[in-house]
């Protein structure tokens, strides 16, 4: 029992020996957002990668032993949570032989910890609700006061990690800060005029970015999180549609589009293939570039169809 | 946590009843006044309301006994408990958290993730070896799963079928033991090829291949009380993984009467991403240990494994595809001479649409203790999946077997999951 420890030691010994001094702290991060909101915190000073691509449904991410040797030599796993990742994470974690980033450890970042979740169910949850997420929406980065959470509890751990760069991601943070608060005037500007705008999307993904953006989401082509259409269901929500005069229907790009075009030959309606993610698309680099590339998209859809 | 509390009353108040109703048997004798007779039958009567009422409760739990206890106050919804420490931060849980019971069950915090898949099986046609029975739940397995400390995360897996009751799996696991290891102990499925470890639940068919049945463990595949030790070969190329078990050496191929009659497996798993689509995975195995004949025979089984998958990130919940090959040569030596056979099965399966899966296979195997006698077949699948959570399939089966007869079945499946939601299989 007492070797061990001494064993451990000696390899980090050898491990802190062989490892230059101005090494970045290597990050890995679930989604690609979440690799961003790092990048922006961390700057050269962090090593950034993340597991799944912008355009990939992050519930279906598979879990592949590539991912293992990318969490292996991670200092820190940045991840989205309620259960988002319960599919593919787990497995990835027990499998990578890092201490450093196992639950509970410190270098295990759940970063909806401090952000704000919308839908958290209440009362009985069953599955013929479909694939409910019983701890909350998680897909709440798209507000970007979230995003500011997410960078703050990024810059805590990072600064947690190694204190002699605390005031630099202090600073990054704080001109992070700045940048999206002057952003954000400039989306609020474009969105403003379409306030309480009733679109349709296709999977729950976009709560936070409807409620931050004043929009309202009346129907879901999904009949349930998770379940794939239905006639039925289709049909109901193509007279929904019909009935509240609805133009706009979001689809993430991980989503065949064949029932939302067939709604929207029946409804006049314009199909959106709306990223949710940073990479959704070549030119959404980074986080602002998300909400840049989404709000363009929305609001020429909305002149066009001249949707109300 | 009630049951056993009701019960405890049930049977004290059933004692008290007793002890109340041997005194008066005694005052009956000695002619005790009437009206202290009366008053001992209405305590019974009150007791037996009591007992009765206890009952029906015990029978309400045991008829329902995951939904919650009711409440003890009249206001209606469950009773909350304080939001533990760790749990805190905006959005999260706030204030109260329900809870259910009294107030000593906070631990339930602390419960495993519990989930319970049913395996029914059916069967059409004839099999000259009897093959499946016409209908059957195969398996029902029940799992149990959390994080034991920092240190390490225990499984089990209890799985009752019509051959077998038992744990088909339990192991603790070590995710960061010194050295880089992966250390398990337990109960385990053999690390040997890719097709062994896994469940009967999540194959791509709804039977085990010719050459598992012939080869590598009948039915239910290689098995074992063990301990297993996995560590990354580092390379700047690709993925690459040694695995070493040593197992009691009791199963349906090893049987080590002593306690130096270990068996052995050894694992090398390969893997590469080709694109961000599509990925090789290939491997190599061996076991061994000693046979049914005693501890100077030995059987080794050697194992070769390659998949190939593809599938599109953008459209990964609509198509996939995947191949695979197993091969196995066993060498089994036995008084009269060693018998060496060999077997492989090649798979496929396609997904073409949300819900679908086609699939088909090919399997050819050797007998292990007479490899002149081969066994042949082939099957088609198709799978539809209502949700992650149950699917249905058929399988056509034909299968020559090596005495020269040949079966023609129609075999289907349902597969149903409930319970906290695992990991997708890779």
């Amino acid at each position: 029992m007492k070797r061990l420890p001494t064993i451990t030691a000696l390899g980090l010994t050898l491990l802190i020996a062989t490892t230059p001094l101005h090494a970045a702290i290597k990050v890995v991060t679930t989604l690609p957002d979440l690799a961003a909101l790092t990048r922006e915190v961390g700057g050269d000073k962090v090593e950034v990668e993340a597991l799944a691509r912008g355009y990939q449904d992050p519930h279906f991410v598979e879990a592949k032993p590539s991912f293992i040797l990318k969490l292996h030599s991670a200092d820190l796993l940045v991840l989205v949570g309620r259960e988002l990742e319960i599919g593919w994470l787990p497995p990835l974690i027990q499998q990578s032989r890092n201490k450093k980033i196992q639950v509970g450890a410190a270098g295990y970042l759940d970063a909806s910890l401090t952000a704000r979740i919308l839908e958290i169910p209440t009362g009985q949850i069953t599955r013929a609700m479909g694939d409910v997420h019983p701890l909350g929406n998680p897909h709440y980065w798209l507000d970007p006061e979230n995003g500011r959470r997410i960078a703050a509890a990024i810059r805590d751990r990072l600064s947690q990690m190694s204190p002699g760069d605390a005031v630099d991601f202090a600073s990054r943070y704080d001109d992070f800060d700045k940048r999206l608060t002057e952003a954000e005037k400039g989306w609020d500007a474009l969105m403003a005029p379409y306030k309480g705008l009733k679109v349709v999307t296709y999977h729950r993904s976009w709560p936070n970015f409807a409620e931050r953006f004043g929009l309202e989401v009346v129907g879901y082509v999904e009949p349930r999180p998770g379940i794939p259409p239905s006639p039925r269901h289709t049909l109901e929500l193509i007279a929904t549609m019909k009935q509240l005069g609805i133009k706009i229907l979001l689809v993430e790009p991980y989503f065949d589009l064949k029932t939302p075009r067939s709604i929207a030959r029946e409804t006049g309606a314009r199909v959106l293939v709306m990223p949710p993610s940073v990479g959704g698309e070549k030119e959404i680099t980074d986080y602002f570039k998300l909400f840049d590339h989404d709000i363009d998209l929305l609001v020429a859809a909305i002149k066009e169809t001249g949707a109300r | 946590m009630h049951r056993p509390t009701s019960l405890r009353v049930l049977l004290f108040a059933a004692g008290l009843g007793l002890a109340l109703g041997a005194p008066s048997g005694a005052s009956a004798q000695s002619a005790a006044s009437t009206e202290e007779i009366e008053q001992l039958k209405s305590q019974i009567a009150a007791l037996q309301a009591q007992v009765s009422e206890l009952a029906a409760e015990v029978a309400a739990l045991q008829a329902a006994p995951a939904a919650p206890a009711p409440a003890p106050t009249p206001t209606p919804g469950p009773t909350t408990l304080a939001v533990p420490a760790g749990a805190a931060g905006a959005g999260g849980p706030q204030g109260n958290l329900p809870y259910y019971g009294t107030a000593s069950t906070a631990s339930k915090v602390f419960n495993p993730d519990i989930s319970a898949i049913g395996d029914f099986v059916g069967a059409i046609g004839e099999s000259p070896g009897g093959g499946e029975p016409s209908l059957e739940l195969h398996e029902a397995e029940f799992g149990f799963q959390a994080i034991v400390d920092p240190y390490a995360r225990a499984d089990f897996f209890l799985t009752y079928g019509p051959d077998e009751i038992g744990v088909e799996e339990a192991y603790i696991t070590f995710p960061a033991a010194p050295g880089g290891f992966l250390l398990k102990a337990g109960k385990m499925r053999d690390a040997f090829g890719k097709m062994n470890a896994m469940h009967i639940h999540v194959l791509p068919f709804t039977d085990r291949p010719l050459v598992t049945q012939n080869l590598t463990g009948g039915e239910d595949g290689l098995a074992d009380y063990g301990v297993s030790l996995a560590h990354f070969v580092p390379n700047p190329w690709l993925f690459l993984e040694a695995t070493g078990q040593v197992y009691r050496g009791q199963n349906e191929v090893f049987s080590g009467e002593t306690r130096g009659d270990l068996s052995y497996v050894g694992h090398l798993r390969a893997y590469q991403d080709l694109s961000d689509s599509s990925n090789v995975d290939l491997g190599g195995s061996i076991a061994y240990g000693s046979n049914d004949f005693g501890s100077g025979f030995h059987t080794r089984l050697l194992g070769v494994d390659a998949t190939y998958r593809w599938r599109p990130l953008r459209r990964a919940i609509y198509r996939r595809f995947l191949a695979r090959s197993e091969l196995v040569w066993s060498r089994r030596e036995e008084p009269t001479a060693a018998q060496n056979a060999f077997g492989f099965y090649v798979s496929a399966e396609y997904q073409f649409a949300r819900r679908w899966i086609a699939g088909g296979r090919f399997d050819y195997s050797e007998r292990a203790s007479d490899p002149s006698l081969v066994d042949k077949g082939g099957s088609l699948l198709l799978t539809w999946w209502p949700s992650e959570f149950s699917q249905i399939r058929g399988q056509y089966r034909r299968t020559r077997f090596g005495e020269g007869r040949t079966a023609n079945e129609f075999l289907f499946q349902f597969l149903f999951a409930i319970g906290a939601h695992g990991a997708h299989v890779f």
